[in-house]
């Protein structure tokens, strides 16, 4: 308990640290939400094993280190040869480092009237009206330690504005690079993407390292989708072996709309995904489509909450995992069906693929159903490689080794493929191979 | 030499005896139909036959081109020519059709000491055999078996065969689940593949898919043993008075 009570301390500390830079900013309005999420995180404090939500995920390895809050813009060193083959070429390439925008290294280019992607502290003083409304609103009643952590220090991340009718052919590629520091810090994107009515545009946040060292990126995304608009949310985490990643992702949508979630989970040492998708209309289809790599004493932990408020919305959730080594998985799928929510069409399937004994992945479906017309199902499977198919294979004269390759391959590439952008089909189809070739 | 000689062969699963005394000589150039009611053995021969590790072999023995067949592994047993159409083609979701293909096709050219085919050439290639059996090339993109119907599955087994050119071909129930003019592709597409090099086991529960792929010789099994052997016109009058025939 001590140790709990420095920890809040600690960034209570920093969060004061943080006030006295901020001069003239302290009456802003998105001051008041920061001072609120530091209480909250202090009555919160880190979540421990006790609570259902976080029984298999121990935080401590987190909790234990402190951290040192970015909540100043640094002078940037990094150039862009030192990134560019994680960069889409055929991209709107908006870069973050540790947590800040940087504008010489972001290829943004121009944009169709009334569209703004850039950085969320810079658009919120020209534009605080856009931000100001929306801003926390979304996770503000669902907040947990990490996510109130990280509207304490709201200070920069993407900000996407995209007015009713608004179209983006190109993807827009959100890269957030930590980069070599000497203390332990933490990165606290936070992201703000608000879409009207009608619009359609992909999305992909793109977290790397050019560190070795162990840090913590702690990004909060809240995502506005109007009626009938199509939107894919590709987040991809690769950064090192060492890092630790808890992502909060919190996406309202309306009336008629299609939202994809993409979620991929290379490396880190310990990963959290929380995605939360209220479908608040009817008519709203959602597709989460998840694939984690784990190695070594790797942790990655998906949970997901899909809540249907509304009749006539169908989600479809698929979650794949490949662990290797000592590495541990997990999964919790909750979906709430509400009283209103007839003619719901639910399916959620977890898969996983355990390439050594050792490995272990503990996987629970959570199901709240309210409504009474309604098609909900649900399954899992943790094992090994089907022998049918591993025959079918070497029955046509590919060894056994190389037919076990292809199917792990094809196990993780089912997910990747659901990504329509093919350049980052085709980054990930590589990163993939390569990461499969140490997990061996 | 003969090309497969199955002596004595006694085969079960998990502790359940299947195959009780199985002999059988085939030879380059021949086909040969294997009939038989539900649970005589028929899948369980072609298994065993191709390396399927769900079989126990008891005893006897299986010589292919003179090398005992089942001490090799099911990928070399294809290196060497032996393929077998699935009776339930495995859906392999993730995996492409034509890259599978094309692994299949160089770890066979590879062992045979041949060059592997470059991308140009198995292109070539797999247009010019897929025409066999009535394909679409957009199954070549497709995902191995994924979401196809019965028939297609059925094409797909034998366009494999016709892109990897075995020696010998066990088709297991390759009729079954197929309408007439499915039924009529795959036979033409067997066919065309027949030559005086290879030879070809057809292994069905109906006479129906004899008329189209003519056997020069027809083996009734029952209890996992081969109670009857002929000629085609065997075939005919199994359809006709049925397996209670050969029972007595």
């Amino acid at each position: 308990m001590q140790s709990a009570d420095k920890n809040i301390e600690w960034y209570k500390s920093k969060f004061m640290e943080f006030e006295h830079s901020l001069n003239g900013e302290k009456l802003a309005t998105i001051h008041k939400i920061r001072q609120d999420a530091i209480s909250k995180f202090t009555t919160l404090g880190f979540p421990t094993t006790k609570q259902e939500e976080w029984r298999f995920t121990n935080t401590q390895p987190i909790s234990k280190i402190e951290f040192y809050p970015v909540f100043r813009k640094e002078k940037v060193t990094t150039r862009r040869t030192d990134f560019i083959n994680h960069l889409l070429n055929n991209a709107i390439q908006v870069v973050f480092i540790n947590g800040f925008y940087s504008e010489n290294l972001s290829n943004i280019g121009d944009l169709s009237d009334g569209i703004i992607i850039g950085s969320l502290a810079e658009i919120s003083k020209k534009h605080p009206e856009l931000i100001e409304p929306k801003i926390a609103k979304l996770v503000s009643g669902n907040e947990n330690a990490f996510s109130a952590l990280n509207t304490a220090f709201i200070t920069d991340g993407i900000f996407v504005y995209v007015p009713n009718g608004g179209m983006i052919k190109e993807p827009i590629q959100i890269v957030y690079i930590a980069t070599e520091i000497e203390k332990p810090y933490a990165i606290q994107p936070r992201n703000l993407i608000i879409a009207g009515d009608n619009c359609e545009f992909k999305l992909i946040e793109y977290y790397m390292s050019l560190s070795d060292k162990d840090y913590l990126t702690n990004s909060v995304t809240e995502i506005y989708i109007g009626k009938n608009s199509r939107i894919e949310h590709n987040k991809i985490q690769n950064e090192n072996l060492q890092a630790f990643h808890i992502g909060t992702t919190y996406t309202l949508i309306d009336a008629g709309s299609f939202y994809q979630s993409n979620s991929i989970s290379l490396s880190g040492a310990l990963v959290r995904n929380n995605i939360t998708v209220v479908m608040n209309g009817e008519r709203i289809e959602s597709a989460l489509n998840g694939l984690s790599l784990g190695r070594g004493s790797q942790l990655i932990d998906n949970h997901t909450a899909i809540d249907h408020a509304k009749p006539n919305c169908n989600s479809f959730e698929l979650y794949k995992s490949i662990l290797a080594g000592n590495s541990k998985g997990v999964f919790n799928g909750k979906i709430l069906v509400r009283k209103d929510a007839q003619k719901t069409d639910a399916k959620q399937t977890n898969k996983t693929l355990l390439l050594s004994d050792t490995a272990t992945m503990n996987t629970k479906p959570q199901l709240e159903i309210f409504a009474d017309d309604v098609k909900c199902t649900h399954g899992a499977t943790i094992g090994q490689l089907d022998s049918e198919q591993l025959f079918y294979l070497r029955s046509r004269g590919i060894d056994e080794t190389s037919a076990r390759d292809i199917l792990t391959s094809a196990f993780a590439s089912d997910i990747i493929n659901r990504i329509s952008i093919v350049e980052l089909r085709k980054k990930l189809e590589n990163e993939l191979q390569s990461h499969l070739i140490i997990m061996k | 030499m003969a090309l497969l000689e199955i002596k004595n062969l006694h085969a079960s699963i998990n502790g359940a005896n299947i195959l009780n005394g199985i002999d059988l000589t085939v030879n380059a150039g021949e086909v040969h139909a294997i009939m038989g009611p539900n649970g005589s053995g028929k899948s369980t021969l072609a298994g065993v036959l191709a390396g399927r590790e769900l079989f126990t072999v008891a005893k006897g023995e299986v010589l292919y081109k003179g090398q005992n067949l089942l001490d090799m592994a099911p990928e070399e047993r294809a290196h060497e020519g032996l393929f077998l159409a699935f009776q339930y083609p495995v859906e392999i979701p993730g995996v492409n059709n034509s890259y599978f293909l094309k692994s299949a096709i160089n770890a066979i050219r590879k062992h045979r000491g041949l060059e592997e085919l470059d991308a140009v050439d198995f292109l070539s290639l797999i247009k010019h055999k897929i025409k066999l059996v009535d394909m679409d090339d957009s199954f070549l993109n497709r995902s191995v078996n994924d979401g196809f119907s019965g028939g297609e599955k059925k094409r797909n087994e034998i366009f494999q065969m016709a892109v990897l050119e075995p020696t010998l071909s066990i088709l297991d129930e390759t009729d079954s689940g197929l309408d007439i003019d499915a039924l009529r592709i795959v036979a033409e597409g067997v066919n065309k593949l027949r030559s005086e090099n290879n030879a070809t086991i057809v292994v069905t529960h109906y006479q129906r898919l004899l008329n189209y792929i003519i056997p020069d010789f027809v083996h009734v099994l029952v209890d996992g043993k081969i109670v009857k052997s002929g000629r085609k016109d065997l075939a005919l009058k199994l359809e006709e008075l049925g397996y209670d025939w050969v029972r007595e």
